[in-house]
């Protein structure tokens, strides 16, 4: 028993760094029906502006360390995003969709191997420093749970919450949501979609940066190919919840979380990709719409 | 040892050798060794002995060739200084592979036709050994491999040596430890099923620890590359094992060590030589304290011929000396052993000679070559404490 409550714990704080990351795609697929596969890359560099706002910046070296590197991480990679769309996408946007997701994937590679070079982040693994000091949270009966573990999942849920009311509870929400369901109609009712475009990646890449630091800090070894896996059951996650759909993402990564550290738990640990990919083959088999997926399509 | 382990305080410093030694021409004479007379020349190479080198001193692996290198020339030096071999001074001949198979085996090639040389020495990774084994073989010329640890190497080749371990060996070296110093019972087994060096590790310690009368209490497994270990780790926990055998690199050991802790799990674990990079530990934090791993050879060994050869390397190439390097010595010595022994340069009576290798005392202890050319000498183990690796003990074969 112990061991299993050991184990959703484990899935619960794994799961919610996927769900970070799946908001992303999710974010970007909504509005732009692109699957952004530069998005893990984003979540790397995330991973590594915390690393060197915390080494190089002496302005971060004081508390509150963690909040003040976490938004500094948001920053830059919400700048990334916004270059990445407006160099990479932007130009693409009449041409067919095709385009614009091999250059998607394209910018993936390009990040990566760049950040390879040792003019860059160089191809061996660093170290991230702890930002938050770690320690036993609780302790029931074996059932260990962290404060990293606990900031983690708090963390991951307060910006999911924030995201959601975002875009339900304001303009700014309700433009994306009117762009999503139609750019040409909303652009006649004097949204400017180009505008409402480059928020959605500037929020999905905010984000990702989020998820970054949150993985540094609980695994601390960071290299620049680290997005690919990460990333790949993130998209898992996503197309699992339903693609475009943002309750769906959160739920969708907590799913494939929770599922993963059962599945190392009790199964073998060589399965572990393997199942998280096994379900997305069954949900598009299934239900291509995912989890929470509506089946009309939303342009027509 | 088989993957690339970078050891990126070396990388600048080897980057600087490596230019050096391209630049100046390839082939190059032994630093320390006086250049062959001018009339040597020719297949003849009268009044000389000729040694072969084949390394990789540039390239992703560059600090391996320039450890290698410089323990060789140390070796050379040495003998030289002390008036050679029955008067006959060894002169070493280099090639640079870039770290590629193919590079290794043209290099190899070279070597043997067209410089004639007497014996190769090479390579590190097993890979590249592999490629040149075949050459030296069929050439019948002996070839010593100072640190290549894949069985295959020197399997069905009979002028093909090697002077460390072999990979099981390790495995096996843990468990005696394991079970005879550390004295436990029950030990859980978490190793990285992508990787040939790490199953083959974990199989011999499961076999051997086993026969010394200990259980294996769990046979856990992850795939290179992954962060997240917590659920094995909590599956182990359940079993509450006296020690973890943790047979990976390195990058994945810190992080398995980091989360291990974070169960609550406080049992030492164990490893093999790929644990050996300053990055662990950069990883880990504490987590690793007093926890154990096998490798070649320890800085801190108190044995008198470890000290000396570290001051000598010290003082001639101004660095620590390495396990790559305190190898490519003894490969060298015992090279150079065995031309002696032999009282010629002929291929097939050097190689017998080095078949004939007992108890040679080297840096990296007492070496003999069994019927399958690998040397049988003892592994130390070495206990992380204060983030730093010291000698914990010796395993003997």
């Amino acid at each position: 028993m112990t061991e299993l409550v050991q184990h959703l714990i484990n899935g619960l704080s794994l799961g919610s760094v996927y769900a970070l990351i799946a908001l992303g795609y999710t974010l970007v697929y909504g509005v732009l029906q692109l699957i952004n596969f530069a998005h893990s890359e984003v979540f790397m560099l995330g991973s590594f502006a915390g690393f060197y706002a915390a080494r190089w910046l002496p302005a971060f070296r004081e508390e509150p360390r963690f909040l003040v590197v976490l938004a500094f991480a948001m920053a830059a990679c919400a700048f990334v995003g916004l270059a990445i769309e407006r160099i990479a996408y932007r130009p693409l946007r009449d041409k067919p969709r095709l385009n614009a997701l091999i250059t998607a994937i394209g910018v993936s590679m390009l990040i990566q191997g760049l950040g390879q070079l040792p003019f860059f982040m160089g191809p061996s693994p660093q170290f991230f420093p702890s930002l938050l000091a770690d320690g036993q949270l609780l302790d029931l009966g074996g059932v260990s749970l962290r404060k990293l573990q606990m900031v983690t999942f708090v963390s991951a849920v307060v910006l999911m919450v924030g995201l959601h009311r975002l875009i339900f509870h304001t303009r700014l929400g309700t433009a994306m949501r009117a762009v999503s369901f139609d750019a040409r109609t909303a652009a006649l009712m004097g949204i400017h979609p180009d505008r409402v475009i480059a928020f959605t990646f500037v929020l999905g890449s905010a984000l990702a940066a989020a998820a970054g630091i949150l993985v540094g800090m609980s695994y601390p070894r960071i290299e620049p190919t680290m997005g690919v896996m990460l990333g790949l059951k993130a998209f898992v996650a996503a197309v699992l919840g339903g693609i475009g759909n943002v309750k769906g993402a959160m739920a969708g990564g907590i799913l494939i979380g929770l599922v993963e550290a059962l599945v190392v738990g009790y199964g073998t640990s060589s399965y572990r990709d393997a199942v998280a990919f096994g379900i997305l083959i069954l949900v598009l088999v299934i239900k291509p719409s995912g989890l929470f997926g509506r089946v009309v399509a939303e342009k027509v | 040892m088989q993957v690339v382990r970078p050891r990126s305080i070396l990388v600048a410093l080897a980057a600087s050798v490596s230019l050096f030694a391209t630049s100046c021409e390839k082939k190059s004479a032994a630093a320390g060794a006086p250049a062959g007379d001018a009339g040597s020349k020719g297949d003849a190479h009268a009044g000389e002995i000729v040694f072969g080198e084949v390394s990789s001193l540039t390239g992703q692996e560059a600090t391996f060739g320039t450890s290698t290198h410089n323990g060789i020339l140390l070796a050379v030096k040495e003998i030289n200084d002390a008036g050679g071999i029955d008067g006959k001074k060894i002169r070493v001949i280099t090639y640079d592979d870039q770290g590629k198979p193919t590079e290794a085996a043209a290099a190899t090639t070279r070597l043997i036709v067209q410089d004639k040389v007497h014996l190769v020495i090479g390579e590190v990774a097993s890979s590249r050994s592999l490629a040149m084994a075949p050459i030296a073989q069929s050439n019948k010329v002996p070839m010593i491999s100072p640190s290549s640890t894949n069985p295959r190497v020197t399997e069905g080749k009979d002028y093909v040596f090697r002077i460390c371990f072999v990979d099981p060996f390790q495995g096996t070296v843990m468990a005696k430890f394991a079970r005879e110093t550390l004295k436990v019972d029950k030990v859980a087994v978490l190793r990285d099923v992508r990787n040939d060096y790490s199953v083959g590790l974990a199989n011999y310690f499961v076999e051997s620890f086993g026969k010394l009368g200990g259980t294996i209490v769990l046979d856990q497994s992850y795939s290179a590359g992954d962060i997240d270990f917590k659920a094995q780790l909590t599956t182990i926990r359940a079993t509450s094992p006296q020690a973890i055998y943790v047979p990976g690199y390195y990058t994945d050991v810190g992080l398995i060590a980091r989360q291990a802790r974070e169960l609550g799990i406080d049992v030492p674990l164990l490893g093999g030589d790929g644990w050996d990079s300053g990055k662990l530990v950069e990883i880990a934090g504490d987590a690793l304290e007093g926890s154990f791993f096998s490798n070649h050879y320890s800085l801190d060994d108190p044995d008198q011929r470890v000290k000396g050869f570290l001051q000598k390397y010290e003082a001639q190439f101004g660095q620590a000396s390495d396990a790559m390097s305190a190898l490519a010595y003894d490969a060298a010595m015992i090279a150079a052993q065995a031309v002696r022994t032999a009282g010629s340069t002929d291929g097939t009576k050097l190689r017998d000679a080095l078949a004939r290798t007992k108890d040679f005392q080297g840096v990296t202890g007492a070496i003999t070559i069994d019927s399958d050319r690998n040397a049988v000498k003892p592994a130390v183990v070495l206990a992380i404490k204060g983030r730093k690796p010291v000698y914990a003990a010796t395993v003997n074969p």
